[in-house]
């Protein structure tokens, strides 16, 4: 990696880094799918070993659990917990999320009814509880039914749930904090002759990049301006909740698949809606006048169903990237900090600090750069819908490298 | 799979879709548009001053080319002027000479022709007294004669001695 030190190369050096950003993400890809792969060893060494154990829960399986609940949504929002040691008690601070659930009518309550997860909670007739940060509709006893099929999870009715979790709260402190953040900067414009004042300073230029290097880049100077509100906003909102992500607040927003499922939807829909004629005849008829109808129809019964399904390949496969990358960095962040809890030595709680200290600092790169990787992604969709024929041309070659 | 699939949390989807669309409009109107054109504008007004700078740079070379062209022509002039002047200078004094010599001559001639005149004028009076001295001269010598004819020759020679002297 280098740095751009002279203005002169920034322009070079911008495309060169784009480049290198790519690179970049492929080798820590690789690092965390492996990282997130030594951890599944890891969890099965633990299974071998728990039958030796005798009745209570080794601090392996512990860890794991608490591993699997952090990357859970929660109906809570807690800061901290502590377990007294002698009465096996836990004690969880923070504050209850209000519980809405609609199951033949309307029921809500506070999450604190649930005592995380150790009571049934009664509504209007019906009786709820809380497994795995999962609300199940129960009798007044809270039996819960497996079946062979289903594995962990219970059998019971799930009822629709629409409660304020944690992910909704911290998705709406950002959504505030980015509505202040640029509001301001927006006013800082009026006020201070054009220049921007404060925090502003350091999100114009990034403000800036997005045109000039992600929207401009990938859809052209005609038509960017359309798709700019979208892509500003959704770079900031992964970013920043990814960054929150990594503060000890312990959410996981954007390594949830219903999150990035709404955002990919949002990309589709927008592709979809705004695609040109130009777009749909790539599609349905990517051949043109290059070859006559007869010979068309026997290519066309392979490519069509291609490209139609390349239409939900792409915003699946952008979903998939940022909740895969976001949790596997959560588990293996996680994993190391539990280490310390597992060697309680000397020599291995210091190493352990150090990796997890390492790969928070990959952590804060790599929350830009699924921001980043998201936003490109989605200009580069834009660009493909909105294009019109003359502009294909041109545009072919920068399509090809990626 | 499986896993996935059972996380998939449909309330915080609706949620996620709702807070979305709704920072994004209100993104939209409150900040993007408002960053975007003031950047925009600020873009628009700094390659503006370029251009007007580089016009006004374009404007003084072209007065400063007209300056030393004007310079240059004044030069010229100047020196087209002094050397008229010089031809004037040498001229007016070739003129005042000949002027001065002519008068010069002329009065020469004046003078000579009074001196000429006051000659002529001189020799008549003198040839005027030297006839009246003659005359009494004659007289004088023709009463003397007739006393004594030696002291007249005696006095003629003395008188012609005078008449010498004078």
């Amino acid at each position: 990696m280098y740095f751009c030190t002279d203005f002169k190369d920034t322009v070079i050096c911008s495309k060169m880094q784009r480049k290198t950003l790519v690179r970049i993400l492929s080798v820590l890809l690789f690092i965390v799918s492996f990282s997130a792969i030594a951890q599944e060893e890891h969890g099965m060494d633990v299974k071998e070993v728990a039958p030796g154990e005798t009745g209570s829960k080794t601090k392996k399986e512990e860890i794991k659990e608490f591993i699997n609940h952090h990357l859970l949504d929660s109906h809570s929002f807690n800061l901290f917990g502590s377990t007294n040691e002698e009465t096996g008690e836990t004690h969880h601070y923070g504050f209850p999320l209000p519980v809405i659930i609609w199951d033949d009518g309307l029921h809500t309550f506070m999450s604190s009814e649930f005592h995380h997860g150790e009571e049934v909670v009664e509504s209007e007739g019906k009786y709820f509880t809380l497994h795995h940060e999962k609300i199940y509709r129960t009798d007044a006893e809270g039996t819960l039914n497996y079946d062979a099929d289903h594995g962990d999870h219970p059998t019971n009715v799930r009822p629709l749930d629409f409660s304020i979790t944690k992910s909704v709260i911290m998705m709406l402190v950002v959504g505030l904090l980015l509505i202040w953040l640029f509001r301001s900067l927006a006013k800082s414009y009026a006020t201070n002759g054009s220049i921007p004042k404060g925090m502003g300073r350091f999100f114009e230029p990034i403000v800036l990049y997005i045109r000039d290097d992600i929207a401009i880049a990938n859809i052209g100077e005609n038509k960017y301006k359309k798709y700019m509100p979208f892509l500003l906003t959704v770079f900031f909102f992964i970013w920043f909740l990814n960054m929150f992500g990594l503060t000890p607040l312990g959410v996981n927003v954007t390594g949830n698949i219903a999150v990035t499922t709404a955002l990919a939807l949002i990309v589709f829909l927008i592709t979809t809606f705004t695609g040109t004629k130009d777009y749909w005849k790539h599609i349905f008829d990517p051949l043109g006048d290059g070859m006559p109808w007869a010979g068309k129809i026997l290519i066309y019964i392979i490519l069509v169903p291609i490209e139609i399904l390349g239409l939900f390949i792409k915003p699946f496969a952008l979903l998939i990237r940022l909740y895969a990358n976001m949790t596997a960095g959560h588990v293996v962040l996680m994993s190391l900090v539990g280490l310390i809890f597992i060697f309680k030595s000397w020599i291995g709680g210091p190493l352990s600090f150090g990796l997890s200290f390492a790969i928070s600092l990959i952590e804060l790169l790599v929350a830009l750069l699924q921001a980043y990787i998201f936003t490109m992604l989605a200009a580069l969709y834009f660009g493909f819908a909105s294009e019109t024929h003359a502009e294909h041309e041109a545009h072919e070659g920068e399509i090809q490298h990626l | 799979m499986e896993k996935l699939v059972n996380d998939f949390s449909f309330g915080l989807f609706f949620w996620q879709i709702i807070i979305f669309v709704l920072l994004l409009i209100l993104l939209r109107k409150f900040a993007w548009k408002p960053i975007l054109n003031a950047v925009n504008d600020r873009e628009e007004g700094i390659k503006n001053a370029l251009d007007s700078a580089e016009k006004a740079k374009l404007e003084m070379q072209n007065l400063q080319a007209d300056n030393e062209k004007l310079l240059q022509e004044a030069r010229a002039e100047r020196e087209v002027m002094m050397k008229e002047a010089r031809e004037i200078k040498a001229k007016m004094i070739s003129d005042a000479k000949e002027d001065a010599k002519t008068e010069a001559d002329k009065m020469v001639a004046h003078a000579q022709a009074a001196i000429e005149s006051e000659k002529k004028s001189a020799i008549a009076e003198l040839k005027q007294q030297v006839a009246s001295l003659s005359l009494e001269i004659a007289e004088k010598v023709v009463k003397h004669e007739l006393s004594d004819k030696d002291k007249q020759l005696k006095l003629v020679d003395e008188m012609l001695g005078d008449a010498k002297l004078n």
